[in-house]
């Protein structure tokens, strides 16, 4: 973990390349220190937060006032950092002790309710520290009138209210401070002289959780995981020690291992892709996977299992080729610091951890480090694994046709073409906030956003879902069609995933977009590319499409559109 | 621990909390000596000496500094029990 000073030097760095963002923060306590850790801590994750810090306690005045300088400052994340302290003092003034847990989630809410209502923006919050103030002693966890009581409730009611509200978002200080104890997290001089409640060594983690959240909101979390084998998910060399050898289940530190491959298996479930790169010989690397009885992780769950004797910067590379992911949004564990460094400094973008060298460190190590941060979960993260597995499949099959258009004919597609609907919504908000690549003008959008599209007369949505022999991919696309005259309709959202790049889908997705013109009698189709760092593959996807370059944008008449050749066939 | 030892380690800290190289402190320096050291960096002083020399003040003492002597005179004292 990086310390305070750490952080204070980040803010000296020229950060003018990284992304701004307009953060507010409200404490209700002295929040100066907050304000550096948050911004310092962004740094790290190649964010440049601008930061508005509201005056010492003002968090009602700020939220309630329209004309204040919160609203003019109109941020994106607004963070709200309220303190254990400052809530013993409003629990002791208190008459009805066991209704002042919902007393506080019912004020929390209606906070967030006029933010959301009054700003486009994300709200943070945290959970309180806990702490039994001792009046009770033991007996605290017995009685609904103490304040360890009702502050545990006070906490999973915020949690509740975090899991109703998609815009509101938890830096849970509970558990950050009960995994550093409650004396290294709070200092009692500065909070008796200044007011400050967070010591300066809890600092960064408070500024790296909240960090975090606004990094995944804004996409840029991590997709998949790569392994290394010897040493880092089993202890030894296979290739020598032999397969009855290796360290896993209960033989030597094997439990180190155990807990590591229970948490990876975990990370896949959630839609983390596990990849495998290892120096060893194929068939020796997977027997284990295929036949050790004490193995948590199987074949099935690796997407890519490479394992030879190249060096490993190129088989990462390999690796993030064939997944088609960004470089900076898979991590790489390795126990060899020497082969840590050989990839780190020839792929500075890729996540590389310090394993520390004792295996039985690695979960307390990885758990602080909180690298898979995410600001949803869908349905569909679950199947991604196979869905990647079938990607791999397609990839041998394509190398035994001679032409394309064989190859596609041959894949059997089928899409399934609907407007956004209450199964879809949580799915299309994930994919305009996460798709970097093909995504033609990057727009985010939340939950709340797609609700009031998918509602409004002037906007038209579509999803689309595609099958294959190999299996079904899930909801690969998204169209926000928006009426911008009575003869034109603008693309306001054109995103595709890159798992179904080269099968015809751009075809497909654009004679559908020409039905939805006519049907509703426009005229002309305007398409708009706003280039970015990362969509750069989408750059000529208009001209590919036949559209007319008119200025900043690009158009087509639905009038002589002729529907485009494609081997998907779609359906309701 | 001599005195004018304690001052330099201090001076190391003072140097790199407030991230200014050229700080260069005397027993009869004062707050208002050093431009950063304001009372927030004062906090973050505090915390990176009784880091430093494994020692705890209380909020009394620290109130009955006057410069950075009273400061360090402490530091010896408490360094020595």
């Amino acid at each position: 973990m990086l310390s305070f000073s750490d952080l204070k030097k980040n803010l000296k760095k020229d950060i003018t390349s990284l992304t701004p963002v307009k953060v507010a923060l409200l404490a209700d306590s002295a929040s100066q220190f907050i304000n550096t850790a948050i911004r310092g801590y962004g740094v790290e994750l190649g964010l440049k937060l601008e930061l508005y810090e509201a005056d010492y306690n003002q968090i009602e005045q700020q939220v309630y006032d329209p004309t204040s300088e919160l609203y003019a400052f109109a941020p994106s994340y607004i963070v709200i950092i309220q303190s254990t302290e400052h809530l013993l003092h409003s629990f002791y003034k208190e008459d009805n002790r066991a209704g002042f847990a919902n007393e506080v989630i019912a004020k929390t809410a209606d906070l967030y309710t006029t933010l959301s209502q009054r700003l486009k923006t994300q709200v943070i919050i945290n959970t309180y520290v806990e702490i039994n103030d001792q009046v009770f002693g033991s007996y605290a966890a017995k009685t609904k009138t103490s304040f360890l009581y009702q502050l545990r409730k006070l906490n999973l009611g915020l949690m509740d209210l975090a899991v109703e509200n998609t815009g509101l978002h938890i830096t849970d200080l509970a558990s950050l401070s009960s995994f550093k104890g409650y004396q290294n997290t709070f200092d009692t001089k500065m909070y008796i002289n200044a007011d400050m409640v967070f010591g300066i060594d809890f600092l960064p983690a408070i500024g790296q959780s909240i960090s975090q959240i606004i990094a995944s909101t804004l996409g840029k979390s991590k997709k998949c995981l790569v392994l290394d084998l010897d040493n880092t998910l089993w202890g030894g060399v296979i290739g020598d020690d032999g397969m009855e050898n290796i360290m896993i289940g209960s033989l030597g530190m094997g439990k180190a291992f155990t807990q590591l491959q229970l948490w990876c298996r975990e990370l896949k479930n959630r839609g983390i892709i596990l990849a495998v790169c290892s120096k060893n010989t194929l068939e020796i690397a997977q027997e284990p996977f295929i036949s050790h009885p004490d193995m948590v992780l199987k074949l099935d769950d690796i997407s890519l299992f490479v394992a030879n004797w190249e060096n490993k910067v190129d088989n990462i590379r390999y690796i993030q080729q064939v997944l088609n992911i960004g470089m900076d949004s898979m991590v790489f564990l390795d126990d060899n610091p020497f082969e840590r460094e050989m990839v780190k400094s020839a792929i500075p973008e890729l996540t590389v951890p310090s394993l520390p060298d004792d295996p039985a460190d690695y979960m307390l190590f990885l758990r602080e480090l909180n690298l898979f941060d995410t600001a949803s979960f869908t349905e569909d993260d679950k199947d991604r694994t196979e869905q990647y597995r079938q990607q791999a499949q397609r990839t041998s099959l394509q190398n035994n046709f001679a032409n394309e258009a064989d190859y596609l004919a041959s894949l059997d597609m089928h899409s399934r073409v609907n407007a956004v609907d209450k199964f879809t919504l949580p799915r299309v908000a994930q994919l305009t906030l996460r798709s970097n690549q093909f995504n033609l003008r990057t727009i985010r959008y939340n939950d709340a956003d797609i609700t009031e599209i998918s509602n409004s007369k002037d906007h038209f949505t579509l999803t689309f879902n595609l099958e294959d022999k190999f299996g079904d991919n899930g909801l690969i696309a998204v169209i926000i069609l928006k009426k911008t005259t009575e003869d034109n309709l603008f693309i306001d959202t054109w995103i595709m995933s890159c798992r179904v790049l080269k099968r015809g889908m751009e075809n497909f997705t654009l004679n559908n977009i020409v039905q939805v013109a006519r049907d509703n009698g426009f005229g002309k189709i305007v398409g708009e590319y706003l280039p970015t760092k990362k969509n750069g593959i989408v750059k000529d996807h208009y001209q590919n499409l036949g559209f007319t370059q008119n200025g900043d944008v690009w158009e087509l008449n639905t009038d002589n559109y002729i529907n485009k050749q494609t081997f998907i066939t779609g359906k309701q | 621990m001599a005195t004018e030892q304690i001052i330099t380690q201090v001076n190391d800290i003072f140097k790199d909390v407030l991230e200014n190289d050229d700080i260069v402190l005397t027993p009869a320096t004062t707050a208002a000596d050093v431009e950063e050291w304001d009372s927030l960096n004062h906090i973050q002083l505090i915390v990176a000496i009784e880091k430093k020399f494994s020692i705890r003040f209380t909020t009394a003492e620290i109130y009955t500094w006057k410069n950075i002597g009273d400061m360090c005179a402490m530091i010896a004292q408490k360094t020595q029990k």
